[in-house]
């Protein structure tokens, strides 16, 4: 057992920081609130539907970035292009997903779940690898989403800023 | 329904020979390569005697499918499963069992058409006339569609598993054999029924397999 006792409640434009140090159970908080992964015990009530930001990409790896990204893009019915530019890959379009970089990767991830137009935005240790500029737009952006009557939580080891972002500590509800 | 296009697309592109969207690594091209090999290979170890080559021939393209249907089986899942395609999937609301369908289809359509075309070659190294090789292209048909739904659900099964490659080769086998037993079996005597048994064992695989294919994917992710 992780963690146990964890209550929380997110309405239209709330947003959630999870923090709390490796290995306490924040992806696992995350996965069961996406309903990939069951509670021991517990109930989890949603609506609306969800997108998932963690460290797979979901993405082939030997296609180009537009290729892989337009799979997704027919699915969930956004523009192909849709977030590219702003997030700084409108160059690597051609470039096979297997040569991006660490924080490309996590760009390219990013630019996948934004075009799933979900209301509710689950981000697992969306910060790693990004650089500085990177962890600002992410925040520019997840600000947004949340303004615009979104939802976000963000399990990070990493600090996370923008107003009106709540904190819990999951270290509290450990086993 | 569009969704489901998109994904068989997607599947058919890393499955069938020699896409352009597998990277031009041939995709199950290596299968029907082997195929052929095989069906080189064994006149050379058999002997160059014609009647023995054309009783034979039938049960060996039968073998040499059952192992070219196995070869792609390791890339069928586990890739897609290591990288989150699986969890997306589902958070968008498409369940394991229809993608595993989808992936049934699309892995059959890789390696049993291809298949049935390269038989033809293969019975002429083999010397098998042109009524065996109608009953074993009627066999083939009736039972290849089962063995890519016990490819996928072995594939599915062993997903989450480390040895999962070596493992699977040795489970589909035996699950395969009542499919080798009609299939091949047609060319024995009373081909007709056999034929139409091998089908119905296709049928019932094809309808077993998103199911179990599903439950063993989830049941990896709870793991």
């Amino acid at each position: 057992m992780l963690f146990s006792g964890v209550s929380l409640a997110l309405e239209a434009g709330g947003a959630l920081h999870v923090a709390g140090p490796n290995g306490i159970g924040k992806s696992s908080l995350l996965r069961i609130l996406a309903g990939l992964a069951r509670p021991f015990s517990g109930e989890l009530t949603r609506q609306g539907n969800l997108s998932l930001l963690d460290e797979r990409l979901a993405l082939d790896e030997h296609q180009p970035l537009g290729k892989a990204l337009g799979f997704w893009c027919r699915i969930d019915g956004c523009a192909p292009a849709a977030h590219t530019e702003l997030l700084g890959l409108d160059d690597l379009l051609d470039v096979p997903v297997r040569y991006l970089s660490t924080g490309q990767r996590k760009r390219a991830a990013l630019a996948r779940m934004i075009g799933q137009q979900s209301p509710i935005w689950l981000l697992d240790e969306p910060l790693n690898g990004l650089d500085a500029e990177g962890v600002s737009l992410l925040e520019t952006l997840t600000h947004d989403h949340c303004t615009h009557g979104g939802i976000a939580v963000i399990a990070s080891h990493q600090p996370f800023r923008f107003d009106g972002l709540e904190t819990i500590q999951l270290a509290d509800f450990a086993q | 329904m569009s969704t489901v296009w998109q994904i068989l697309r997607r599947d058919l592109a890393r499955l069938l020979p020699g896409s352009p969207r597998a990277g031009g690594r041939g995709g199950t091209l290596l299968p029907l390569l082997f195929f052929l090999a095989v069906a080189t290979i064994y006149p050379m170890a058999v002997g160059p005697d014609a009647p023995l080559l054309a009783r034979t021939g039938g049960g060996v393209i039968w073998v040499a499918a059952l192992l070219a249907a196995i070869l792609p089986l390791d890339r069928l899942v586990a890739p897609d499963l290591e990288q989150g395609f699986f969890d997306q999937w589902a958070l968008r609301g498409i369940s394991e069992e229809a993608v595993i369908a989808i992936r049934t289809l699309a892995h059959w359509l890789s390696f049993g058409p291809p298949l049935m075309i390269a038989a033809i070659p293969a019975s002429a190294l083999l010397g098998i006339d042109g009524a065996t090789l109608r009953i074993v292209e009627l066999g083939l048909l009736a039972g290849t569609p089962g063995l890519a739904a016990i490819g996928v659900t072995i594939a599915a099964l062993t997903a989450g598993l480390r040895t999962g490659a070596a493992l699977s080769g040795l489970l589909l086998i035996p699950l395969a054999v009542p499919l080798l037993i009609f299939g091949a079996g047609a060319l024995a005597g009373d081909s007709g029924s056999a034929i139409a048994l091998a089908g119905a064992i296709s049928l019932v695989l094809v309808a077993i397999a998103p199911f179990a294919g599903g439950a063993a994917i989830r049941a990896s992710r709870e793991g």
